[in-house]
């Protein structure tokens, strides 16, 4: 019996968010992640839940505010520029401390872009994005069946550290199409009980949500609340995938698409007697710096590939003590780095390092 | 000894931090009577808006959240669709409303949203010192228009409920004033109108309410209200728009 189905990455992400109890979407169309629109409007209405199409991602945001607040599984997506837009609701739900999943499927930026696939807007979703000081759990996979992985890892995260949390993907994620195992849709989702929403004073004091906190001291005491669940979350939900072997005489640090590639490359050297490891962090905040430093300890030469400007290798950096040589590959504007150019930049780190010794 | 007038169960026992002769302490009563009259006190969610009445989840005795700027209608919105057995209503300056939030405001009145909103619309921005607000009256003086709202520079007032009134969604909306104690008990039937529509599924229910800001009127509260009975009506007539 055939037990795979294929998805594209858009699709995926609403039926994985459906899966995991998503009662709640609103979205605005945005190239390229107009499909996850598309089909939730569709499946939502199938599943009796709701779906808005809003006047903007500002009301996007909003609504899911509105949703999570209600005590249920809230979901908006977008793209790079709608998710700018969100960036103030993103802040206020982290202000009130409010679960909510928030896919981006990036394209190309700064301003309108293009709709091309890039990664350009990793400092904004690792950063906290919007202002104050927060952050946000940022997962990124970097195929179909993973988003199916994650999707219900980023709602859980959501309600367990009651915080927005970003899906970070790019246009190619979105539009390609890959098979998905059935077993993948069996998702167990863990309730989290939510005495804090607002659903009327029925037997109960009345209570309030809300990220004002004027009387001197109020706010640094959500702030440092806040903090210490960053730190938490920081000990306890590293994700990071590492294809490492004694033999590997470079290191590439990729995520999403990026590393997909990589993961070509890696092959492609293996036939030519060149072993190359691959580091993949999973979750982008919190960023797998202790696990990374562990992971390359034994090769220290890293090469960083973005689909953007180095944005990510702030953090290699951040994570490596001096002594590793950290090097860098990335295109912009929603152009991919080739497989062959990689392999090229590739072969001359190794061989002018055979010249320094 | 029989009890004439006390304070109603729905508003806390608490210091105000208005202004003397603000407009938005007689509007949360108002809100709150009506909540008791009506017995909704306990599946009541109110959503504040940022302004001078961010503290309106201090005053009132049922659930509350406090919206981004501008953002009620789209957090009352979800709010309502999530839990449409309960009363939700938005509680908004015309800063709020009127000028940030337009957007959400009209889409949420073009869905047709059974909502309550409670528009208070004292034409300025109260909070952040004075300045004009989108529905400030041609040559009022306020912070941002020190020889008064001119047309050729700041544009015309805005007229929102007439704006409204076009829209299929829209089920009830009514203007009214606090100039005088016949005019409050006005403004609260149409408070009661408002929330009575929900119950009964009737659709987006706006009252706009004409509240006086002595403070940044640089006027007596009593000039205040006789000023808004003279002029502002003028701009904004009072009474039924739809
Ligand atoms: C995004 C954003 N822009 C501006 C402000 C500053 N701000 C706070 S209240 C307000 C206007 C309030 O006026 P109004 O809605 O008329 O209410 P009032 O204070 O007069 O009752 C502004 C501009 C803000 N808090 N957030």
């Amino acid at each position: 019996m055939n037990t795979r189905l294929l998805f594209s990455g858009n699709d995926a992400f609403g039926e994985a968010a459906i899966i995991s109890g998503c009662q709640f979407y609103a979205g605005y169309p945005i190239t390229p992640q107009n499909e996850l629109t598309q089909y939730m409007s569709r499946r939502m209405l199938e599943e009796g839940r709701i779906f808005i199409q809003s006047e903007s991602e500002l009301a996007s945001i909003n609504m899911v505010f509105g949703a999570s607040l209600s005590g249920v599984r809230a979901m908006t997506s977008s793209s790079s520029p709608g998710i700018s837009l969100m960036q103030e609701g993103i802040s206020y739900l982290a202000g009130c401390e409010l679960p909510a999943v928030v896919v981006n499927v990036m394209r190309g930026g700064p301003g309108l872009g293009n709709i091309d696939p890039s990664q350009a807007d990793y400092f904004q979703s690792t950063r906290g994005g919007g202002h104050g000081d927060y952050r946000t759990p940022v997962l990124a996979p970097e195929s179909v069946p993973e988003i199916f992985k994650l999707t219900p890892v980023a709602f859980e995260l959501a309600d367990k550290y009651r915080t927005p949390v970003i899906l970070l993907g790019d246009g190619m994620l979105g539009q390609m199409m890959e098979p998905v195992d059935r077993d993948l849709l069996n998702i167990k989702n863990k309730v989290y009980p939510k005495p804090w929403a607002l659903t009327g004073c029925l037997k109960r004091k009345p209570q309030s949500i809300k990220s004002l906190y004027l009387a001197t001291g109020a706010l640094e005491e959500l702030n440092l609340r806040l903090q210490e669940r960053y730190r938490r979350i920081e000990e306890q939900e590293v994700r990071f995938q590492s294809q490492i072997s004694s033999k590997d005489s470079l290191l590439i640090v990729a995520y999403g698409t990026m590393a997909r590639i990589a993961k070509g490359v890696i092959k492609a050297l293996k036939s030519e007697n060149i072993n190359v490891g691959l580091f993949r962090p999973v979750t982008l905040w919190p960023f797998p710096s202790k696990e990374l430093k562990n992971s390359a300890s034994g090769i220290k030469n890293i090469l960083v590939l973005e689909m953007s400007s180095p944005q990510m290798h702030e953090d290699v950096r951040l994570a490596l003590p001096s002594g590793f040589k950290i090097d860098f590959l990335g295109r912009m504007g929603g152009i991919i780095p080739s497989e062959d150019e990689i392999i090229e930049k590739i072969k001359k780190m190794l061989k002018s390092l055979r010249r320094v010794k | 000894m029989k009890v004439l007038y006390k304070r109603p169960y729905a508003l806390n026992d608490i210091q105000t931090h208005y202004c003397s002769g603000c407009g938005h302490g007689i509007i949360h009563r108002l809100v709150a009577e009506v909540i008791d009259e009506l017995q909704i006190r306990e599946k009541t969610i109110a959503i504040a808006p940022v302004g001078c009445a961010v503290l309106a989840y201090d005053y009132w005795n049922f659930d509350t959240t406090e919206a981004a700027h501008g953002r009620p209608l789209a957090v009352a919105t979800a709010i309502k669709r999530v839990q449409p057995d309960k009363i939700v209503f938005t509680y908004q300056g015309d800063g709020d409303l009127a000028a940030i939030g337009t957007n959400e405001t009209i889409h949420a009145a073009c869905r047709g949203e059974n909502l309550t909103v409670v528009f208070v619309n004292n034409g300025v921005y109260g909070m952040t010192g004075g300045q004009m607000a989108p529905t400030t009256v041609l040559s009022q003086k306020t912070t941002t228009t020190l020889s008064g709202r001119e047309r050729s520079i700041h544009g015309y007032p805005l007229p929102l409920l007439e704006m409204l009134k076009v829209l299929e969604g829209v089920f009830y909306l009514e203007r009214r004033s606090l100039f005088s104690p016949s005019e409050v008990k006005k403004s609260k039937q149409a408070l009661l109108t408002a929330f009575q529509n929900q119950i009964e599924n009737k659709g987006f229910s706006m009252v706009e309410i004409l509240s006086p800001c002595p403070t940044y009127s640089k006027m007596k509260p009593v000039e205040n209200l006789k000023w808004i009975e003279k002029e502002v009506i003028k701009t904004y007539p009072l009474g039924r728009v739809k």
